[in-house]
């Protein structure tokens, strides 16, 4: 169907001399930047409008949209915070793109900031990313020596700053405004929106975040033009080149870099087919928050509109594959763990409704089920969802409630028999005794 | 899950009354020259100093031995001119941040899903049999403490664990025991 896909957010994974300013400009690196300093910034933001390249993060937002929003004028200091915090369950692209081609992180930043007239990046980096950020920082003082970054971007007199943040292992810090409060000093707890963070975000100032992914995007869409970006893809509203990390039941996982909207079948060809000759029995196709579609939606194509129809999203499009060997009660009792973890707090039906999940679903799993109990998950669901700040409460609904409608009749069963109907599958022969 | 002993609680001396932490004159902190310049260059890239409080800590922390006793948090505070009980309200929001002793080495075990998928429970349990002590616990030789930790970002390498700062990938228990018995 598609034609024999060239990479590109990952052409240079395999170079490690991309890792040096002139690794980098080798491969062309700094091109597109160079011809973003020669456009009107509102020139730059229209060209990236015109690509429909949609945010990489989770939501799906046309980044030319978002940097559209920036009011002008240079009465504030503006901001671009780059979103590397990638704690999303599944999800290891970001990482990869960190490691494998700093400079292009760097230059799709420039870019943005030029668009929207910033003048310091914050790329927040998850704490546990220590070697993705030392790469970073290694690469960010190159840029300043070449004077890439500094007073004068390239000699255009644009000045432009950017550094480092780690942050400290708390998921809802990928949250954007949980990402401004950690940046701020504080615990990442989400703010009331509005002000959209493009009107007041970081230390009160206008400001764009971005994903690592959408980023890298950016230099690209800069030389080779809108066009030839619109080019890849599923349709209008799909397009581009996608990462997509694919984890689980499979023989060969990884990040696959293709057009976006590769079907899930032909994703899973890819990376080798199903771990050990399994069958499939579902896949999560964009993170923990995403969910769980069944073996007879494999030939879905992975993009954003399609996955939505199906009543699922792309997410972060962290594809998590489970064979027939699967418990679906214990995967999902994992998931909701995970959430209730991860509240902040602030939100009542959040804080109780992600405990709730966890507690029921784990009381299912050990054969101590009450015939109640799948009614109580999906009045939890139900008062979750449109309650609470942020985004993080309805996500820890997406498995939950998938569980619930596509595998009503194990989650009967779990309560009926007492008991889990999965043997604990042992994946090693020497294991512990 | 935490363990509210008395070495978590925040004891009453420490919290400055009324006066910023910065106005008291207190102990020296323990902190090398090293760490102090790198505090100064940390300071230079925000707007405010507040928004150097988490580096800050993870510096602290590397300075203490992996956790931040109250006289870390004490030195942070004085060091960003915050009150302490603002620097506590932040450690303890974040799961890097120990308030409690840790091993000399700190192992976190990924059991997210998709590591889960490829036999974390059973690296989790060698992780228990090797070192003979409970999640959160430390070694009685101050050497390892371990915790199962959610999704570090390298599921394609399942199961993994995080050993300090260095990923351990595509483990197996007999890989698991190797790693640990070669830690010093
Ligand atoms: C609970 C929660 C966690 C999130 N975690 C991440 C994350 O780790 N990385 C990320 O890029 N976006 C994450 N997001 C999405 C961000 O809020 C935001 O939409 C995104 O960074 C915007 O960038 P984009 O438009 O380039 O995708 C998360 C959202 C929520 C609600
Ligand atoms: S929805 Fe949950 S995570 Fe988000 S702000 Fe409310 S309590 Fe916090
Ligand atoms: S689930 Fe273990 S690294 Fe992602």
């Amino acid at each position: 169907m598609a034609p024999a896909f060239e990479p590109v957010l990952t052409r240079n994974a395999g170079n490690p001399g991309a890792l040096t300013i002139d690794g980098y400009r080798k491969s062309g690196g700094y091109e597109g930047l160079a011809k973003a300093l020669a456009m009107e910034p509102d020139a730059v933001i229209d060209e990236v409008k015109r690509s429909g390249l949609r945010g990489r993060g989770g939501a799906g937002f046309a980044a030319g949209v978002k940097w559209s929003f920036i009011p002008k004028g240079k009465d504030k200091p503006k901001y671009l915070v780059c979103n590397a915090d990638e704690s999303e369950p599944g999800t290891f692209k970001d990482r990869l793109l960190m490691e494998k081609d700093p400079h292009q992180l760097i230059e799709g930043c420039a870019i943005c900031c030029w668009a929207v007239q910033a003048s310091t990046t914050y790329i927040y980096i998850r704490g546990e990313y220590t070697h993705a950020n030392a790469i970073m920082e290694q690469a960010i003082k190159e840029a300043y020596q070449a004077g890439i970054l500094g007073d004068s971007v390239l000699g255009s007199g644009f000045k432009l700053d950017v550094y480092m943040h780690q942050g400290a292992g708390a998921y809802i810090c990928g949250e954007e405004t949980g990402m401004i409060e950690s940046l701020e000093g504080k615990r990442g707890q989400p703010r009331v929106k509005p002000p959209f963070p493009a009107v007041v975000g970081a230390f009160g100032a206008p400001t764009v975040i971005n994903n690592v992914e959408t980023l890298a995007n950016v230099p690209h869409i800069l030389v080779r033009g809108a066009d030839w970006f619109k080019s890849i893809g599923t349709d209008e509203r799909n397009t581009g080149p996608k990462l997509y990390a694919i984890s689980g039941h499979v023989e060969r996982p990884g990040t696959y870099e293709t057009a976006i909207g590769i079907p899930f079948s032909e994703l899973l060809d890819l990376a080798g087919g199903m771990y050990r000759g399994g069958k499939l029995k579902a896949y999560i196709p964009g993170g923990a928050s995403a969910a769980i579609l069944t073996a007879d939606q494999a030939h879905l194509a992975l993009d954003f509109d399609t996955m939505t129809k199906a009543g699922s999203m792309l997410g972060s499009a962290a594809v998590m594959v489970m064979d027939d060997t699967t418990c679906m009660v214990r995967s999902v009792a994992r998931l909701a763990k995970f959430f209730n973890h991860e509240s902040c707090g602030q939100c009542t039906p959040c804080r109780e409704g992600t405990n709730w999940m966890e507690l029921l679903l784990t009381r299912i799993e050990h054969g101590e089920g009450r015939p109640g109990d799948p009614q109580l998950l999906r009045s939890v669901c139900k008062n979750m969802n449109g309650t609470a700040l942020c985004a993080l409460a309805e996500a820890a609904v997406g498995p939950v409630d998938s569980l619930i409608k596509r595998f009503p009749e194990e989650v009967e069963q779990h309560i009926r028999d007492r008991a889990c109907p999965f043997p604990h599958r042992r994946y090693f022969e020497n294991g512990a005794s | 899950m935490s363990d509210p002993t008395a070495a978590g609680r925040i004891p009453a001396a420490s919290i400055p009354a009324a006066a910023p932490a910065a106005a008291a004159p207190r102990e020296q902190p323990a902190w090398s020259a090293a760490a102090q310049a790198q505090v100064k260059e940390l300071l230079a890239r925000y707007p405010t100093r507040e928004a150097a409080l988490i580096p800050v800590l993870h510096i602290a922390q590397r300075e203490w031995g992996g956790w931040l006793p109250d006289a870390a948090i004490a030195a942070v505070a004085s060091a960003l001119e915050l009150p302490a009980a603002k620097v506590y309200g932040v450690v303890t929001f974040y799961d890097l941040l120990h308030q409690h002793q840790v091993g000399r080495h700190r192992i976190r075990i990924c059991t997210n899903l998709p590591c889960m998928l490829r036999g974390s429970d059973e690296i989790m349990e060698t992780v228990r049999q090797e070192l003979a002590v409970g999640e959160n616990e430390v070694t009685p030789d101050g050497r390892c403490s371990f915790v199962h930790f959610e999704c570090l970002g390298s599921c394609d390498t399942a199961p993994m664990m995080m050993v300090d700062d260095t990923y351990r990938e595509n483990l197996t228990p007999e890989l698991v025991r190797r790693i640990l018995r070669e830690l010093d």
